[in-house]
Order: C-alpha cells, then structure tokens, then sequence
C-alpha cells in the first residue's frame, strides 16, 4: 500500500493493514478465484419459516469450505433497539415509530454487511431477515448495487401449520424476545405476529416482477425448490447445499476403528490390523447399535483394514468410502513421533508451527482432508442415521464441520479411540454426546505445543484448497455511553445529523461479542467514538 | 440387497449409489433438447461409474416404420400413427426392463416427448411394478432461436429428413411440433407434486425441482443445473516434455527439459493465435504444468485435483525397473489397467473420482485450457468423447499436442493440433502377453523408447 500521508494517519495505516490481510487471504482463499465479487444472500420468508436455521447452516458449511461468511440477523439488531420486546403490537404495521426503528436497523445492518465485504475480507454475507416486502428488497438491491456486490435471494416458503408450531417450539421458546417462556403465551403472541407479516407479504414472483433475480424458493422445508437465474459457481454450490439438507431428526455417530497394531507401536498412518483390544472394541460397538435399536442405520467406513475389521463385526451391511482415509502421511507413514522427530527434524517443528497447513512430503495436509472429505459431509446431510467409522485426522475434519470450529482449533481436536460421539442437530446447532465403550486404548492424542513457536516463514497457503473458518457470531453493536451521548431511547426521531459517515467496523475477529458493553476493536489501534447509538 | 458393498465386493466405489434402479424419463415438446440431455446425462453417469443407457423411442419408431413420409405421421387423429408409436414405447420400456433387472443397469434415461400425463402414468406404472425408481427431467422452452436452431444442428440432419433440403425439412419440424402442442400437458405443481422431477425452463434460466429421494437424483439435479449450451472450446494438454520423461521414468515432480520449455513456448503462440475469447488456464500443482503455465503469461489457477495420477511404489521407476521389482504388479496392471491400483498408488478409477469436480467446474466455465497429465488427461477426454473404462487407458494423449474439444450437436468435435516440438513418446500400449508368468522381454514388448 502506498504511504500516503493524511490527516487520520494511525487510522490509515491500519485501513492499510486491513487491507493487506484482505489481499493476504484473497491470495489464499480457493473462494476468491470462484467468487469475483462478494455476495448477499438474502434470505425471504414470513416467521418461524426456517430462515435462520438456513442462514447459519449454510454460513457454517461456505466457512467449513473455505468461503469466509457471516450472517446478520436483524432480530438481533432490533433487539438492541428496543430493549424490551413486549408484544407482537410492534409488529404491527400500521404501527409507525416501529416501522421506522425496523427501517432503521435494517439500513445499519447492511452498513454492517458492507463493512464485512469491503473491510474485514468477508466473501459472504447472509442477511436473515423476514424481508416480505418488495419495497424492503428494492432498497437492498439498490444496496447491493451501489457496491457492486452480487446479491441471491433464499425465500422459504412454508404452509404446513405443524412445521410452523414445531419451529416455534423448538427454536421461538427460547428466545431473548421471551424471557418467560410460557409455551402456550409464546406460542400466541407469535402467531400472531405472524399474521402481522402476512398482511404485507409479497412472496418472489418468478413469472414477472422477480423474473430477473437469482434465486432459490425452498418450498415446504425442501419438497420443492424452484431455482432462478444462477449466476455463478457459489451460488450453484449453495442451491445444491440447501437442496441436501432436511430437517429430519436424525443422528449421526462418529467413531475411530478400534485400536490398531500400529497404534500400540505409536506408529502413525499405515494399514494395519486391529489389536485384540481393538477386536474387542468392535464387539462393545456392535452392543452399542443394538442397545440403541437406530432405524435404517447406515454405517460407513474407510477402505483401510482397520475400520473395515470394526464394521464386520457389526453385522450389518456397511459402505467403504476411500475419501474417509486417513490422512496420508507420505514419507513419515507408519513412523513413530521419535523416528519422525530423528529423521525429520525440520518437518517435524514445520507441522508443529502450523499443523493445519503442514503438508508431508508426498502426503497431504489437513487442508487437502477437509476438500477430500466435501462429499461425505453433503452425503451425511442428505442421510438419515449414519455411523462413520473411521480415523483420527478424518474425524476432526468432520467435526469441526457439525462444531463450526475453524483451522486453528481442527487439528487439535480430542478423538479419542473407543469413543462414539453422537451427533445430533438441535435448534441451530449440534449437540454432543460422547460414549466411551469401555475397551481400554493407548490414546493417540498430541497436544497443541506450549509456548510460542517462531514463525520463520510465511503462512503456507495452498491454491484452490479449502481452509475451514467458524462462523462469527452475531455482533452486538456496542453501545457507547460516553463522550455525552445519551442512552437511546425507543421511540425518539433519528437525528440524521448523528448518522454516521465512513464508520469504522467494530467486529472482532475470531470471538463473538457476548454482552452489549463497550468494546473495542481489536483491529483499529485507536477507535473512533462514533456516536453509533443514535442510529440504532 | 442390491448395490450395497459387501466385505467381498473389490470394487472400488466411492459410494453406493442407490438400491434400486432408476428410470429417468425426459418430457418436452420436441426439439427442447431433449435428446441432448439424455446424452449428456448418460455420458456423465457412466463417467463416474453408474452404469446407464439411454433408450430413445425415436429410434424404435424409426426401424419400426422404415420410412418417414412427412409431418403427417405425428397428427393427433393419426390412428394408425398412434397406434405404432404406442407399441415403439411399450417395446422400449421392455428393453428398459430387461437392461435394468436383468443386465446390471443402474440408470436407464427414457428419451421420448412423454407430453401427455396418460403417458406418463402407463410409465410410473410400469416402474412400479418393476421396482424402478422414476425421476421425470421436463424440457420448457419457447424461445423461437434457441428452438430453431436446434432444429438446425440436430434435426436437418436426422435419418429422417434425408431426402429433404434445409428448407422443406424445417418446414415439415415445425408442423410436426404443432402435432404434439395441443395435447401437451406440462408437468403441474399441484396434480404432480408427488412425483420426483424437474423442469428445466429456457435452457436453463430457471429451474423448478420436485421432491427428490435419493442421491443419485440429487447427483443428476446437480449436474443438469450445472450445464449449459454457450458455445466455447475445452483446449486439453500435457505439461512439456520433463526430465523425468526424458529417462522413461513415471511420475515424480521433475521440471521441464529444453524441449519441453521450447513447447510452452510455442504453446504461448498458439494460444494467443487462437484468439479466444477470456480464456482461463488450469494446471496442476506439479512443477512440470506450472513451469508450462508461467510462459503463458496469462493468470493460471492450479488444481490439486489435477495432479498426475499417484504411482505409490512405482514412482519415478522406468517401466523396466518395475518389471524387475514387481512383475506381478506389472502384470496385473495390464491385466486390468483402469481398475489397478499402484501399492500405496492410486488407479484409474480413482483417478475419475477427483477429477469429477473438474468436470463440473468445466461444465460451467467457457473458454478453457487445461494444461495436466497423461493419465489425468485421458480420464477427462473419456468423459468428453464417451469412452469406456476399457478404452480409457490406452487413449492417445501425446507430448506437445493440444486437443481442441467443441461441442456440437449430441457430441464433441475433437481437432488435434501438434505444436512441432520433438519429444519422447510416452504411450505404452497394452502388451499382447499379461499373463504372470510372462518373460520380461513379453512385458517390456510395449515399452517406448527413451534415453
């Protein structure tokens, strides 16, 4: 970057480090050569219609591929708004000073969203809002359009009543907006507010007046899909996510072979057989599946002895995928971590620098796993109960996609041998169970190494490979008290004068912000105090 | 139960497509490009290892009534024409039967206009009581050029309108569609909802998909969306010849030799004489495509995907030294050479599953050269020119040679265009004795010259 004076200089230069780390990561990024320009996707849909349940899936698996992506949901933004929800009379629409705060939130957070896209080297945004309106998607496109963004709408489309009330009850109970979470009370104000909504929905017209968008209309939680105009590589591979995905209850389990020879020997990779600790845990597994009468169970394993000896001991009929290898470890293959250590020193320190990236020599990397492994995640979404058996590295892969955990925690995650983890989606997440079968087993584990380790060379990045991220969480816009700004109340008019011009993301990289207090960023060396209350 | 892997089974599937065969039936006016998709859906599914067979009634109608007079056969009130188009369909559905239960067939694409839903019912009945799964692909376009040039590329020159000139035939086409317009019914949101389809609107405009079941329909949805009909060239070749070909040694990560890097030279000429329009350069991540790539001078992204296949234990060996340390492997390679995999190596077939999504990526893109391997460049010209796995392998794929690959009408018009650098020739055709106990001089019968 040039180092053009101005008067805002500490300011400048960060503007400038902000950059390059964008540039860094666009250099990196498999996403950037698909993707030429950031994309909005904007989700449409009255209440409880699954919107954010789609918004943080999809956010979770563009991030798990490699897409950094990020949703804004404008719930949140109103929530900061107006402290306390009372009733779904806000929702009203005739209601005016709701109106305008709804309005208002809505154009701060697409200040947000083009913060994240130009800024903070975001690729994608979802925008999850209800977004009924034309009039609310004329002023997004015209958003959308003064950046040069691309923008591809997600409209979900639902009139079977039980879905609606098993969405409300599943995921509206719990919310801030309810903190006393009387189901019948909950269930009526919601409906309610729904009908609020109808009254001015104007669903995607793909015949006229919306002819000319790109865009997916999910139609009763996936029956029927009607897809408009895509434009490009992304956009095809989030049509054919969401075209994966249902809603079913279902779980899945993931498990290591049993303990292998080379295992006892702590010798890595190779394709050995199981130890007898490792037959018997294969019988415990076998219990394990019958204990829990799983319906239609499919069980999948790899094409390496180990997991293959585990699965025959179920007795079931079983599926060998080669992409679920373990990770190939090439010239350090069936070596223990001390001959490694003698005979590859350099290597050795290299992969304990970044074990993500670290790729042995004429092996792979944990990156080149998570791309190999891409199909087995759009398979598993498409499945009902499925139990993996398969290795150390390759399970780590697949959690950190249902955990939504990014490449600096992936390596290190905990799988140990004779462990079933059981996986079940829950609201908008994943819930964990892990069985230990009580089969005895050398554990396999390294630890992330203590203390700093010298980075003498730069990130090792791979072209066209996938780096996982997490998904960010919801910001909380900060509420800043000082510097003689009043606390914001409700239903005052928006001095546009306190509109802020060129304001600087407050976003933290990595963490989410938990409690609206002050906060700074971590970017900016010295923050500007914008008077960011008013423009909520 | 029928197509799940069993301890037994040595077939190398990535995944068990599905337990019970699909029938895939297109339905369209004609001259949607019907036809068009059953070919390329057909070619893309045995690619990847479905086996699938397309069964056009057009076909069955042509060898039933040797001759074709006009338009007239087609007309609603035609008893006679209706009477023989019907027992063409029911004649193909029974072929459909026998490929599917009793060949091995996985897929069978049903290729006729299926414009009526009494059509279509007498097929879902049929499916059902054969335990086929049916998954309709509806063709909706009213775009008069794209039809009428349809009606160009494929038509003028069908068996039917031999003995036509250009004029009468399009002439007589056109009435012929008006035939089937007054009884066509589209496939209905509310009277079809319950079956599995989708309608490909305007080439492709839009798309509206129905309930689909199983994988390999979310594979063919995938696909179909990922088509299209913009024409534009596909160029294929090999890095320059490298150090390692020179020795007559496979794999490895050798960088390019004199003669080698005289060909990205007049690689770089060539391209820039072709004039294409945005054309994107592919390569792998081995140093030998890169090193081709960078003379270029054009931006180039590399694919992992794109790398040589992986010869495990045999890296970098001359194919006499493979026969001295493993005859046996070197055997059973030829025995098998599409399904053989190198001991800690990887084969052919594995080779097709990485490279799928480069397929994909290539289905969507226009204008683009990719600059890869031997064995990775057979794979993919296979997928283009619909080669099985038996021909696969022995595909000629010659150093310093790009082949240009244009689609046109049902298939891919192939020029091959030498760029006048000398090189070793690195083909090894299959030797006429692979059996194990073959003498050495029997293995290395086929082996090219090299330094």
């Amino acid at each position: 970057m040039s180092g053009t004076q101005r008067d805002n200089g500490p300011a400048n230069s960060t503007e400038a480090k902000k950059t390059d780390l964008r540039m860094h990561e666009k250099k990196c990024s498999w996403a950037s050569y698909m993707t030429n320009s950031p994309t909005v996707i904007v989700m449409i849909g009255l209440p409880a219609r699954g919107k954010t349940y789609m918004s943080k899936k999809l956010t979770r698996y563009l991030n798990w591929i490699g897409v950094p992506t990020k949703v804004f949901n404008l719930g949140v933004y109103r929530r900061e708004a107006v402290r306390a929800y009372k009733s779904y009379d806000f929702f009203r629409h005739d209601n005016e000073e709701a109106m305008k705060i709804r309005k208002q939130c809505a154009l701060v957070a697409l200040q947000d969203v083009k913060a994240y896209l130009t800024e903070e080297g975001g690729q994608i945004a979802v925008f999850d809002a209800t977004n009924t309106t034309r009039e609310r998607r004329d002023l997004i496109q015209a958003f959308v359009k003064e950046n040069a963004f691309k923008v591809f709408f997600v409209e979900s489309v639902c009139d079977d009543p039980e879905v609606i009330a098993a969405n409300i009850l599943e995921v509206k109970v719990s919310s801030p907006d309810y903190p006393e979470r009387h189901r019948e009370r909950v269930m009526d104000d919601f409906l309610k507010r729904i009908e609020c909504y109808k009254v001015t929905y104007q669903p995607l017209d793909p015949d006229d007046y919306d002819k000319d968008l790109s865009f997916i209309k999910v139609i009763n939680v996936g029956r029927r899909f009607l897809v408009n105009r895509v434009q490009d590589y992304i956009q095809s591979k989030i049509v054919y996510y969401l075209m994966n995905i249902h809603v079913h209850s279902h779980s899945i389990y993931l498990c290591r072979h049993g303990e292998s020879n080379h295992n006892v020997e702590g010798r890595i990779g190779g394709d050995s057989e199981l130890s007898p600790r490792g037959k018997q845990f294969a019988h415990a597994l076998h219990e394990f599946i019958d204990e829990y009468k799983l319906s239609d169970l499919k069980v999948w394993t790899s094409q390496l002895r180990r997991t293959i000896q585990t699965a025959e001991e179920l007795g079931v009929p079983y599926e060998q995928w080669k992409i679920l290898n373990e990770i190939d470890a090439g010239v350090c293959e069936e070596m223990t971590y001390e001959m490694i250590q003698e005979t590859f020193p350099e290597e050795f320190a290299l992969r304990d620098q970044d074990k993500y990236h670290y790729r042995y020599p004429g092996g792979e990397s944990y990156q080149d796993l998570v791309q190999r492994l891409e199909p087995v995640i759009m398979e598993l979404e498409r499945q009902g109960n499925v139990l993996v058996v398969c290795h150390q590295a390759v399970m780590r892969c697949l959690l950190a996609y249902f955990l939504d955990k990014g490449a600096d925690d992936l390596p290190y995650m905990k799988c140990p041998l004779h462990t079933v983890l059981k996986l079940t989606p829950v609201a908008y997440g994943c819930k964990v169970e892990m069985f230990y079968l009580n089969v005895e087993a050398v554990n396999t584990h390294r630890d992330r190494p203590l203390g700093k380790i010298p980075k003498d060379s730069a990130i090792i990045h791979r072209r066209n490979s996938y780096t996982p991220l997490s998904s960010h969480d919801q910001v909380k816009r900060p509420r800043l008290y000082s510097a003689g700004n009043q606390p914001w109340l409700p239903l005052a008019p928006t001095p546009s004068a306190l509109m802020p011009e060129g304001r600087q993301s407050q976003t933290r990289i990595g963490s989410g912000c938990l409690s609206p207090c002050v906060k700074e960023s971590t970017l900016t060396a010295q923050t500007k105090l914008v008077a960011v209350s008013a423009s909520e | 139960m029928r197509g799940s892997c069993h301890p037994k089974n040595t077939r190398d599937r990535a995944v068990c497509m599905t337990n019970c065969p699909t029938l895939i039936v297109t339905v369209g006016l004609p001259a949607r490009g019907k036809t068009y998709i059953s070919k390329k859906l057909t070619r893309y599914l045995n690619w990847i290892g479905v086996p699938t067979k397309e069964f056009n009634v057009g076909q069955y109608r042509r060898e039933c009534l040797k001759i074709y007079k006009s338009f007239e056969f087609f007309r609603p009130d035609n008893e006679e024409g209706l009477k023989i188009r019907r027992e063409c369909a029911t004649s193909a559905l029974n072929d459909v039967r026998q490929y599917l239960s009793v060949e091995g067939g996985q897929v069978a694409v049903f290729d006729a206009t299926n414009t009526t839903r009494e059509r279509r019912g007498t097929i879902v009945k049929f499916a059902e009581q054969n335990g086929f799964k049916v998954f309709f692909v509806e063709s909706v376009c009213e775009d008069p050029d794209v039809i009428a040039q349809n009606i160009v590329q494929v038509k003028l020159g069908s068996p039917d309108y031999l003995h036509c000139n250009s004029d009468e035939a399009i002439e007589d086409f056109m009435k012929r569609i008006k035939c089937y317009e007054s009884s066509y019914q589209p496939l209905d949101e509310v009277l079809d909802r319950d079956l599995s389809y989708i309608k490909i609107m305007d080439v492709g405009r839009r798309y509206l998909v129905n309930r689909v079941v199983d994988h390999i329909q979310s594979r063919i949805v995938y696909y179909l969306m990922n088509i299209h009909i913009t024409p534009r060239s596909i160029y294929l070749c090999r890095h320059g010849e490298s150090d390692l070909n020179i020795k007559g040694r496979i794999g490895g990560d050798s960088g390019l030799s004199a003669r080698g890097k005289e060909f990205a030279k007049h690689l770089r000429k060539f391209i820039q004489e072709q004039n294409i329009k945005d054309l994107k350069v592919w390569t792998s991540q081995m140093k030998r495509t890169i090193q081709t790539a960078e003379c270029l001078g054009v931006p180039y992204e590399q694919w992992k995907s794109l790398n040589e296949i992986d010869a495990g234990v045999c890296e970098e060996m001359m194919y006499e030294e493979i026969q001295e340390h493993y005859p046996l492997e070197f055997a059973l390679r030829d025995q098998d050479k599409y399904r053989y995999r190198y001991p800690k190596g990887e084969s052919y077939e594995d080779l097709v599953q990485r490279l799928e999504p480069v397929i994909m990526e290539l289905e969507r893109q226009e204008n683009v050269l990719v600059v890869c391997h031997q064995a990775v460049m057979r794979c993919l010209l296979a997928y283009f020119l619909d080669k099985t796995a038996n021909e696969l392998p022995y595909l000629n794929c010659p150093l310093h040679t790009v082949l240009k690959l244009t689609p046109v009408a049902y298939g891919c018009k192939v020029e091959s265009v030498y760029l006048g650098v000398d090189s070793v020739n690195t083909h090894r055709d299959r030797p006429e004795n692979v059996n194990v106990q073959r003498s050495t001089e029997d293995a290395l019968q086929t082996v090219p010259a090299h330094f």
